[in-house]
């Protein structure tokens, strides 16, 4: 009941913050949903107190910032904490707010994710802490995942521009040309398949995020969400959707698609010996080519994405992450310190040596880092391919408010497609349908 | 009831009132600690549980007051329908399946014509004392086409068995992990009961003339009636709590299992996915009201006939 108090107070300042400004009502310091002001000052003399702040984060290049910060500032201890990958760091994180407990200074939430914790108030807006200044450090794409109107939820942490990743050594084995469209894709899948009936052209069997990438690339904008969040529009008939589904659906009919699921050690294993022979996702990969398919290690190169229409350029960006601070945490003027280090500061160098790819334009423009060369690729300087795909990311998407859920409950409808003869359009329709019901059950005034 | 009742005659006299008052604190005295931690650890969470299922807490809107709204939905909920159907099925076919071979280890191991009783009455009892995570986990890499026992035999000899984690066949290949589990549990329990039948009715039938299978019937069966009826409420019980098997195996086979594959499993993704933690309760609840139903009446039945 008591719960029932706060929650109704937590409102009641919610409205007064709305009505009055956010300065008005003031008083709630701790942890309050109002937006806060803090300025450069308040931060340095923070730094110079000290203190402890709690980082829950899985991006695996955050160590060694975490450790060049505690240097800079001796003072300040900072607990980095993996609370699970996605899905499972946003349900920690979830229960975490909602029992108003154990809530981390810090958390690494995706561009999809965001919508729902901003929604909810479970954020800070940062605009109060200057990080409405930085709009012109990073690219467009990132800028714009992370802001919803005035409001600044996060800082970006890095971001995943497609590009297409392939085995030479298959394609060359076989004399399979690099596919430039999704057509050609097709018929290097099936050249590939016929020629080894244990590979495939890639794996796929029902991933949501690759899913809403390749719909946003094909030109579908299923999702359309109010500025204050409250009215979604969610329609999967579009032009778009119908060009993807319409492709993709000849790889399952075909069975050209490996029924691996992604980031087993079965993927791995595939991606190392070639029975799988492409993947299309972020520029964020190498790292994970790097740690995680060793063997391959000089067998792989990357390619600008396949194209729906030959000689296009457009893509879209699949995953990248940011850094928030939840609302009910403490110590917020270290915690925004940190942020701003790590996405914005020295933090960003380090990141990029460790393989991350940056949402900064200044990175993503410079010399040096166009120029790296991958040993992995053979040498390939794949930045310049990544960097070219970043600025050809397809406009005006957005996720829904409630993308989480949405995704979870994927395989349920679309997945059918893929394990029996339901056509892959009919499942995104499910999707649409079940995506439709939650929105409704919560509030939302959903149009389709 | 509660406390003993003093001589009669001494005390008739006493002021009543004082005396009941007593009474009644001593008897308190003795059920308090008991009822304190019933009340905390049983009472409270179903009152609490039923308080939640009352509410509904919106993304947008907030939580408001809506009294059986969440009751009517999930009677009206086809997701939570189809789990209920597909427990049932399970249910109906699995527990079956795993009591029939229980108790046909359980009398075999009770009849004394084995040899290594004791190595059986271990190996069978083994795998339920393997956690249930580790049980799928196992199994779950055996039914694996690309990786498993079923791609190696496929591999062996040209062949093509059939995905045992395909959506039509995922069903029986979890009541085969449930199967395997508790086959030696149920086991234990028929053995027991069996070890307590008095030796001097098998003597008894024996001079009768009764053979081994007349035995089992006339005597055997009818002795362990009340341990039956006991085993098969632990199962429907189990049957309808189905969760870790499938959500274990949702990794694996992420397009057969699911997000309501059970009902139980349809609560969690409800509270911990979806934020609907009001209507997962409300789920919750209905789903224990049918299990305590079904099994109330299966306990009526079993001890009737047993009467």
């Amino acid at each position: 009941m008591s719960n029932n108090t706060r929650r109704l107070l937590r409102g009641i300042g919610l409205v007064c913050a709305l009505a009055l400004g956010a300065t008005a009502c003031g008083g709630s310091d701790d942890g309050g949903s109002g937006d806060k002001k803090v300025s450069a000052g308040d931060i340095q003399a923070a730094l110079k107190k000290g203190g402890s702040i709690t980082v829950w984060a899985w991006e695996p290049t955050l160590k060694q910032v975490v450790e060049d910060f505690e240097k800079d500032h001796p003072k300040v201890h900072v607990n980095l904490v993996n609370a699970g990958t996605n899905k499972d760091q946003y349900t920690a994180l979830q229960n975490a707010i909602s029992a108003k407990k154990g809530v981390p200074d810090v958390a690494q939430i995706e561009y999809y994710a965001l919508g729902q914790f901003a929604l909810t108030k479970s954020l800070d807006n940062l605009s109060g802490y200057g990080a409405d200044k930085l709009a012109k450090t990073y690219s467009p794409g990132p800028w714009n995942s992370v802001k919803t109107g005035d409001a600044v939820y996060a800082l970006p942490m890095d971001s995943g521009p497609m590009a297409l990743f392939y085995n030479k050594k298959v394609f060359d084995k076989y004399k399979i040309a690099v596919p430039t469209t999704w057509d050609e894709y097709v018929e290097a899948a099936r050249k590939l398949h016929k020629a080894d009936p244990k590979a495939y052209i890639t794996s796929d069997t029902g991933d949501a995020g690759f899913t809403t990438s390749m719909l946003w690339q094909a030109g579908s904008r299923p999702y359309k969400v109010s500025d204050d969040g409250t009215k979604v529009g969610i329609n999967f008939s579009d032009k778009g959707a119908a060009t993807y589904t319409k492709t993709w659906q000849k790889l399952i009919d075909e069975k050209l698609l490996a029924p691996v699921n992604g980031w087993t050690d079965d993927w791995y294993k595939g991606l190392g010996n070639g029975d799988i022979a492409t993947l299309v996702t972020g520029a964020w990969m190498p790292a994970n080519f790097v740690s995680g398919v060793k063997n391959a290690s000089g067998d792989w190169r990357v390619a600008p994405m396949p194209q729906w229409t030959k000689g296009d350029k457009t893509t879209a960006e699949n995953g990248g992450s940011s850094l928030a601070l939840p609302a009910a945490g403490k110590n917020k003027e270290l915690a925004y310190a940190f942020v701003e280090y790590a996405n914005a500061g020295k933090g960003v160098q380090t990141r990029l040596k460790g393989g991350a790819f940056p949402a900064t334009t200044k990175d993503l423009q410079s010399k040096a880092f166009q120029d790296t060369e991958f040993p992995y690729f053979g040498g390939q300087k794949a930045n310049k391919i990544f960097a070219d795909s970043a600025a050809n990311v397809g406009r005006g998407w957005s996720y829904l408010p409630y993308q989480v859920y949405a995704n979870s409950i994927f395989n349920d409808s679309v997945g059918k497609a893929y394990v029996s003869h339901t056509p892959l359009a009919k499942g995104l329709k499910a999707w649409q349908d079940a995506s439709v019901k939650y929105g409704k059950e919560q509030g939302f005034t959903v149009s389709q | 009831m509660t406390t003993l009742q003093p001589p009669a005659a001494v005390d008739r006299t006493a002021r009543p009132s004082l005396k009941r008052d007593r009474r009644s604190w001593t008897g308190w005295g003795f059920v308090g600690p008991f009822v304190a931690v019933f009340a905390l650890v049983f009472l409270a969470p179903i009152g609490y549980s039923i308080y939640l299922s009352l509410f509904r807490d919106r993304l947008i809107g907030g939580n408001t007051f809506v009294g059986l709204d969440n009751y009517q939905q999930a009677l009206q909920d086809d997701q939570f329908w189809a789990g209920v159907t597909r427990v049932g099925l399970f249910l109906l076919v699995q527990v079956p399946i795993m009591l029939g071979i229980a108790l046909l280890v359980a009398l075999a191991l009770d009849s004394g014509r084995l040899y290594g009783k004791n190595f059986f009455r271990i190996s069978i009892f083994l795998p339920y004392a393997v956690p249930a995570v580790v049980a799928t986990l196992m199994w779950a890499f055996m039914y694996g086409t690309r990786f498993g026992l079923v791609g190696d035999i496929n591999d062996a000899f040209g062949v093509s068995l059939p995905d045992p984690l395909s959506p039509d066949l995922i069903l029986a290949s979890i009541g085969n992990i449930v199967t395997w589990e508790f086959v030696g549990y149920n086991m234990l329990i028929f053995y027991s009961a069996l070890r307590v039948i008095p030796h001097s009715l098998y003597e008894a039938a024996e001079i009768d003339g009764a053979g081994q299978l007349r035995v089992i019937t006339a005597i055997k069966l009818p002795a362990i009636r009340g341990a039956l009826v006991i085993a098969t409420i632990f199962s429907i019980i189990g049957s309808f709590q189905l969760f870790n098997e499938p959500s274990i195996l949702k990794p694996l086979a992420p397009n057969a299992v699911t997000t309501d594959y059970t009902p139980n499993y349809y609560t969690y993704t409800l509270s911990f996915n979806g934020q609907q933690h009001n209507y997962s309760a409300t789920v919750a609840i209905v789903m224990g009201l049918i299990t305590m139903v079904i099994a109330y009446v299966v306990q009526l039945r079993g001890m009737r006939k047993g009467a």
